[in-house]
C-alpha cells in the first residue's frame, strides 16, 4: 500500500502514511518547532507525541468515530508547506472588515490586516506558559495530541474585562498544490463581560489531497459573549479535522455556527463545558454534502453547573452520494439542576444514495432538568414543490428555496449579521455548484 | 379558451375522472359543483399537473396549447392559476420572497423585465389593500400560521399579482365568512374581462351570488352530468344533488 509513497518520498519531501509517517515528521521537525525551548511547551510537546504514538489514527473501531472512516488520512503520504508564502495567493473575499490570514497554519502579516485584535500565537509562547493545552485533551482525541506536538503558529486573541474585540474573520489557507497538512493551534481568552464576533474560515488552493487539522482553546470568562461562525470552505480533495475546547463562566455565551460545504472529508468536535451558572452555550450548524463528500459534526456538550441553557440545531443536506453524520452527546453533571437543554438533528436527503448517521447522546445525572432532542430525515416535501412550480418557479429553483427554507432555522439564529451574511453566501456558493 | 375533451385520470389504480368535457370561451367565468368526493380538486390538479394521476385517456388545452405535455410552471407561464384548496404551508419561506420570486418567474418568461425589490413591495402592497390583507403577511413564511380565510386570501392576492388567464379556483370560498367572500369575489370579478377566464368549483350556491357565472356545470362521480345558465346553481341549492342524479 505504501509503495509509492514511498517512492516519491525523496522527490517530494513526502513522508510515509500513517501514524508512523506523522511520528516520523515530529522527530524530524522538532528541533525547529517554535517554543521547543521552553521547557514546559517541549514538555507539552512530547507528552502528545508520546499519546499520539499510543493512540494512533482512530479507526472505526472506536465508538466515537463509528461513521468516519480516516482512511483517506491514514493512506496518504503528506509533507511540509513548502515557504515562503506568495503574497499573490488569491484569497476570497473579506467576511469582515477586518481579517487575519493564515497560510499552511502560519501567520500571514503580509495578508493580515492591520489593527486587528489577533496575534501570532508562535511570537508570544513564552506569556502561555499555563494557558495554552489548559482546555485541549491530548489522552483520549489522538487528532489533538498530533495538532499538539506540530502546531507552528495559530491565531492569539486575548481580550481584556469588557473589550469589545469587534467583527474579526480569521482565514485559514492552504496551499494544496502537494500533499500538505497544517496544524494550527488558536488561543481565545475573554476576561469577564469582553464580547468577540469571530468568523472563521477554512479555504483551499489546489487539487491535491491535504489535512488542515486546527484546534481551538476558548476560554470565556464570566458574563463574556463570543460568537463563532466557522465556515469550512475547503478544496474539494481537503481533508478537514477540527477541534474547538471551550470553557464558559458564570453567565457567559459561547454561540457558535459550523458550516461545512467544502473538503472531501470533515469533522469539527466541538468539547463545551459550562463551568458557571447561567453559562449557554449554541453548537447550531448546517453542513451541505455534494456527491463523494463526508461530513462528520460531533459535539461533546457538559452541564456542569446550575441553570445553564444549551440550544443544538444542526441540519445537513445531502445530495448525490454523500454522508452525514451528527453525533451529539450531552452530559448533565449532579450538580447541573435547571439545566435547559435542547438538541435537534435534520437531514434532508436529496438523492437515494445518500446517507445521515445521527447519534444523539443524553447522560443526566441532575434530577430536575428540561432536555429534549430529536431526529428528523426527510425528502423535499411533493406537494411544496408542486406549490412552488404551480406558481411558475421552475423546478430546480424551486428546489433550492426549500433547500434553503430548511436551513433557514438554523442560520436564522445567527443573530450577528454579518456571520450570517458570511453564512449565507457559502450556502450559495454551494448551491450554485450542486444545482444540476 | 380553456378546452378539455374526454379526459379520464387515476389514481392508484382507481380511476377519479371518467371522462370530462369541458369548454371555457375566453371572458367566461363557469362554475363546477358537486358533492364531495366526485372529483373536482382531482379535475384541478390535473389541470395544474401535480404529480401522482395517471392520464389514461383524453386531452386538455389552453390557447391551442397542450397543457397535459407541459411541466407546471410551464403551465403557469402559459396563463394558468390554480388556487388551491388547501393552500401549502412553506415554512422558512417567506411571504414576499415567495410572491415575488413566482412573479419575476413569470415575467422572465413572457421576456418581461423583473421587478425589483421596491417595485415588488409598491405592487404588493396596493394588492394587498384590495383585499383587507394586513401588510405582515409579506413578512410570514407562506401561509404558516395563516388562518384559513387568510390562506385563501393569500391565494387569490397570487392570483391579482400573477395575472393569469385562465384562474381555477378550487373551493375558494370554503372558510370564509361573507365579508371575506365579498372580498375574494370582489378580487376575481375585479380580473373579468376579455382575456380572462374562470372555473370557479364550490358546492354552495352563495359565492355565486356575488360571482355570476356565464355556465354552471354539475360534476359527479367524475362526469359531467348537467350544464346550464347561473339559474342551475339556484335550482341545485333549492333541490340538492339528489336530482341530479335522478335525472
Ligand atoms: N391521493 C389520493 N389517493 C387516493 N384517492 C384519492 C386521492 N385524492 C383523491 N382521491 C379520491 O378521488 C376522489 C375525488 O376526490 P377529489 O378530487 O378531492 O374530490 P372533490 O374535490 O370533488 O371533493 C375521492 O373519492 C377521493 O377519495
Ligand atoms: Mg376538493
Amino acid at each position: 500500500m505504501n509503495a509509492p509513497v514511498e517512492n516519491s518520498l525523496s522527490e517530494a519531501g513526502l513522508s510515509a502514511a500513517g501514524a508512523a509517517g506523522f511520528l516520523h515528521r515530529y522527530e524530524g521537525l522538532r528541533a525547529r518547532l517554535p517554543g521547543i525551548g521552553l521547557p514546559w511547551l517541549a514538555a507539552l510537546r512530547d507528552r502528545a507525541a508520546e499519546a499520539f504514538r499510543a493512540q494512533g489514527f482512530p479507526t472505526r473501531r472506536v465508538e466515537a468515530w463509528k461513521y468516519t472512516d480516516l482512511a483517506p488520512l491514514t493512506q496518504t503520504g503528506f509533507g511540509e508547506p513548502l515557504t515562503p508564502v506568495e503574497s499573490a495567493l488569491p484569497l476570497p473575499r473579506h467576511a469582515a472588515p477586518k481579517r487575519v490570514v493564515f497560510v499552511d497554519g502560519r501567520f500571514s502579516a503580509e495578508l493580515s490586516d492591520a489593527d486587528v485584535p489577533v496575534r501570532s500565537l508562535a511570537r508570544h509562547l513564552p506569556e502561555l506558559e499555563g494557558r495554552l493545552g489548559a482546555l485541549a485533551r491530548t489522552d483520549d482525541l489522538p487528532l489533538v495530541a498530533l495538532n499538539t506536538a506540530l502546531f507552528e503558529d495559530g491565531a492569539l486573541i486575548e481580550l481584556g474585562p469588557d473589550e469589545d474585540g469587534g467583527v474579526v474573520e480569521l482565514l485559514s489557507v492552504t496551499r494544496a498544490d502537494r500533499p500538505v497538512t497544517a496544524h494550527p493551534r488558536h488561543l481565545v481568552r475573554l476576561a469577564e463581560g469582553a464580547r468577540l464576533v469571530l468568523i472563521e474560515r477554512s479555504w483551499g488552493h489546489g487539487e491535491s489531497r491535504y489535512l488542515h487539522s486546527p484546534v481551538f482553546e476558548v476560554e470565556v470568562a464570566a458574563g463574556a459573549h463570543i460568537t463563532h461562525a466557522r465556515i469550512q470552505q475547503e478544496a474539494s480533495a481537503g481533508l478537514h479535522l477540527s477541534t474547538v475546547f471551550a470553557r464558559v463562566a458564570e453567565g457567559g455565551t459561547y454561540d457558535s455556527f459550523l458550516l461545512h460545504v467544502g473538503a472531501k472529508l470533515s469533522r469539527s468536535e466541538a468539547h463545551v463545558a459550562l463551568v458557571g451558572p447561567k453559562a449557554a452555550a449554541h453548537l447550531n450548524g448546517a453542513q451541505l454534502l455534494g456527491d463523494g463528500q463526508h461530513g462528520d459534526c460531533t459535539t461533546f456538550l457538559d452541564h456542569a453547573a446550575p441553570d445553564c441553557p444549551s440550544r443544538q440545531t444542526v441540519k445537513t443536506v445531502l445530495a448525490g452520494r454523500s454522508r452525514g453524520v451528527f453525533q451529539g452527546k450531552i452530559h448533565v453533571h449532579q450538580v447541573a439542576q435547571r439545566t435547559d437543554g435542547y438538541q435537534m438533528n435534520q437531514a434532508l436527503l436529496l438523492s437515494d444514495q445518500a446517507e445521515i448517521d445521527s447519534k444523539p447522546q443524553l447522560e443526566i445525572y441532575a434530577d430536575d432538568v428540561k432536555c429534549s432532542h430529536g431526529a428528523t430525515v426527510g425528502e423535499l416535501d411533493e406537494n411544496q414543490l408542486f406549490y412552488l412550480r404551480a406558481r411558475g418557479i421552475p423546478a430546480a429553483v424551486a428546489r433550492s428555496m426549500l433547500i434553503e427554507a430548511f436551513l433557514q432555522e438554523a442560520i436564522e439564529g445567527v443573530t450577528e449579521e454579518s456571520a450570517r451574511a458570511a453564512l449565507s453566501e457559502a450556502v450559495a456558493g454551494w448551491w450554485e455548484r450542486n444545482a444540476a | 379558451m380553456l378546452k378539455i375533451e374526454g379526459l379520464t385520470a387515476e389514481i392508484d389504480g382507481k380511476e377519479i375522472l371518467k371522462g370530462i368535457d369541458l369548454e371555457v370561451p375566453q371572458g367566461e367565468v363557469h362554475a363546477i359543483m358537486g358533492p364531495n368526493g366526485s372529483g373536482k380538486s382531482t379535475l384541478s390538479y390535473v389541470l395544474a399537473g401535480r404529480e401522482g394521476y395517471e392520464i389514461t385517456g383524453g386531452t386538455a388545452s389552453f390557447n391551442g396549447h397542450d397543457l397535459l405535455a407541459m411541466e407546471p410552471e410551464e403551465r403557469a407561464a402559459t396563463g394558468l392559476f390554480l388556487a388551491f384548496q388547501y393552500p401549502v404551508e412553506l415554512p422558512g419561506v417567506g411571504n414576499a420572497n415567495f410572491l415575488r420570486t413566482a412573479l419575476n418567474a413569470q415575467r422572465r418568461s413572457k421576456g418581461e423585465p423583473e421587478l425589483d425589490a421596491m417595485q415588488f413591495l409598491k405592487t404588493a402592497r396596493a394588492r394587498m389593500k384590495e383585499l383587507s390583507m394586513p401588510e405582515d403577511m409579506l413578512k410570514r413564511g407562506v401561509n404558516v400560521g395563516f388562518s384559513g380565510g387568510e390562506k385563501k386570501r393569500n391565494e387569490v392576492l397570487q392570483m391579482a399579482l400573477l395575472q393569469p388567464r385562465v384562474a381555477i379556483l378550487d373551493e375558494t370560498d370554503s372558510g370564509l365568512d361573507i365579508d371575506a367572500l365579498k372580498i375574494v369575489a370582489d378580487g376575481v370579478n375585479a380580473m373579468r374581462g376579455p382575456d380572462f377566464s374562470a372555473v370557479v368549483i364550490t358546492h354552495y350556491q352563495r359565492l355565486l351570488d356575488y360571482i355570476v357565472p356565464d355556465r354552471v356545470h354539475v360534476l359527479m362521480g367524475g362526469r359531467i352530468v348537467q350544464t346550464g345558465g347561473p339559474e342551475l346553481a339556484k335550482q341545485l341549492e333549492a333541490s340538492g344533488y339528489g336530482s341530479v342524479q335522478a335525472a
